[in-house]
């Protein structure tokens, strides 16, 4: 059962399937399901699905999946956007975390 | 930095006498109370060290033999009224950046070296969501300096890492005490931690676990597996409304620079300024604002899966159209159809730009697709608010 979808046709992950080992270590990370198994291999089959979170690129150990990961935070955002840097949020943590 | 949270009762349990052990001459300022022998003589070594105060959800201390003669404090798995008092001001954003517990090894029931080691955030909040799982089960808690932020930011932060565990490991000795070499962290670490570089590092194997803290009896009875349900994030009614507190804490800034604008266009007019219109003009344009408000914070999360369109601008929006119709007919005898239309521009702009942040509290939303909609919707508010703008001021002026 899918839960709630956000836009469609934008998220920025890509998965090389010739470089997948099959190891399944995407599925397990992946906190919306993005990934199923299809003929021993990682299928994005549910990619509007994908919040760029990260864990699935970082915990590939073939390689294999790219992502441009941080927050889907409009107010992080803004933040990157008015200091020129890094979109960053507020949330928990004083400003020297941040 | 505080290295521990303070609590009001500051004594170990088993350090029932205030005095030290010490010789009476040590000049630890005890000297009344050596007077009496059977205190000094026989009462074991306080666990107090000046300027820090224990937890109080510790129970106990843990001594092992693995532990090298070091004390594991036990935390009780039932959570105390500070605990909940202090749960319930993070969730209103009451101390929530200061709300922590110092990292290392804890412990819950009887733990020996074949126990499973759960890592987690040093959020206090965290902490206490976790432990609060762990009734009848004997584990060690392993707890991250993650800077006081729960484990998915930190995981997106980078400070719940690869990193930060490996120093921790080392710190705890944790090769001294479980032969296991096992760590099990949270699903939502994953985006900070990459399992290969934490056994590279440490030798330990990572087990990804549940997302939530609910589900690890479960997981360990299904010998550490997690199904389906276990692995996604559930984003309910309940935790939507939760999140939704802290999102008003945030908006307290834009709002009171709303106030102010909303009183100062009100006492404008052909006489230049007014403060009585701007009471009662400025008061209206102000509870336009507050309609708004309501309608982007409360009435948008709690309707956010039934609402058409994937666009939170757009859901907003919807919600203030609302909100701005229910207006406009409670309104439309007593106020100028030009005050109206500001007016209702006003709530709907205002509840679709606090819809837009709660970007920020969900739990699905992408950075690519917000900066999307954030490259429509923020073009389109403005110009929502300049129409206001004009809707509310050139009667004024022209004299209509």
């Amino acid at each position: 059962m899918r839960g709630l979808l956000y836009l469609p046709g934008v998220a920025t992950l890509r998965l090389d399937r010739d470089l997948c080992s099959g190891c399944g270590a995407c599925l397990t990370v992946c906190p919306h399901a993005v990934f199923e198994m299809e003929s021993g291999k990682a299928l994005d089959s549910a990619r509007d699905a994908c919040m760029e979170c990260g864990a699935c690129a970082l915990n590939c150990p073939a390689g294999a999946i790219s992502v441009s990961p941080g927050v889907g935070c409009a107010r992080a955002i803004i933040h990157g956007w008015l200091t020129g840097g890094e979109p960053s949020c507020d949330c928990g943590g004083p400003s020297d975390c941040c | 930095m505080k290295p521990l949270i303070l609590t009001p009762k500051g004594v170990a349990p088993d350090a029932p006498c205030r005095c030290s052990s010490g010789p009476p001459d040590a000049g630890d300022g005890c000297g009344v109370l050596d007077a009496a022998p059977a205190c000094a003589k026989q009462a074991p070594l306080s666990r107090e060290i000046p300027g820090y105060q224990i937890l109080s959800c510790v129970t106990g201390w843990i001594e092992t033999a693995q532990s090298a003669g070091r004390a594991i404090p036990r935390v009780a798995t039932r959570l105390g009224p500070l605990d909940r008092l202090g749960a319930l001001g993070v969730r209103l954003g009451i101390g929530r950046g200061s709300y922590r517990v110092a990292p290392g090894l804890y412990a819950v029931g009887e733990p020996d070296s074949e126990s499973c080691v759960l890592v987690t955030a040093n959020y206090k909040l965290t902490f206490d969501s976790l432990r609060s799982e762990l009734a009848g089960l004997d584990a060690w808690i392993l707890v991250l300096d993650t800077k006081g932020v729960n484990v998915w930011c930190a995981a997106g932060k980078k400070t719940f890492c690869a990193d930060e565990l490996a120093r921790r490991v080392d710190a705890v000795e944790l090769k001294k005490l479980t032969p296991k070499r096992e760590l099990i962290l949270p699903q939502l670490a994953a985006p900070g931690v990459s399992a290969l570089e934490v056994t590279r590092k440490t030798g330990f194997r990572v087990v990804f676990g549940p997302v939530l803290a609910k589900d690890i009896g479960r997981f360990l009875e299904n010998g550490k597996k997690a199904d389906a349900s276990m692995r996604s994030v559930p984003f309910g009614l309940l935790d939507r409304l939760l999140v939704t507190p802290v999102e008003l804490v945030a908006a307290w800034k834009t709002s009171a620079y709303a106030a102010a604008a909303c009183l100062a266009l009100g006492g404008i007019g052909p006489d230049v300024f007014s403060f009585s219109r701007m009471a009662s003009q400025g008061g209206h344009a102000l509870l336009a604002y507050a309609a708004g408000f309501c309608a982007g914070n409360f009435l948008t999360p709690a309707l956010l899966p039934v609402l058409p369109s994937r666009s939170f601008t757009l859901k907003g929006a919807i919600c203030g159209a609302a909100a701005a119709l229910a207006w406009i007919m409670y309104y439309s005898a007593s106020q100028a159809w030009s005050d109206l239309g500001a007016q209702a521009l006003i709530i709907v702009a205002s509840s679709s730009w606090f819809a837009l942040n709660f970007t920020g509290s969900s739990t699905f939303t992408s950075p690519s697709g917000v900066e999307k909609e954030m490259r429509r919707a923020i073009p389109a508010l403005a110009a929502a608010l300049a129409a206001a703008l004009a809707f509310w001021l050139l009667p004024r002026f022209l004299g209509y």
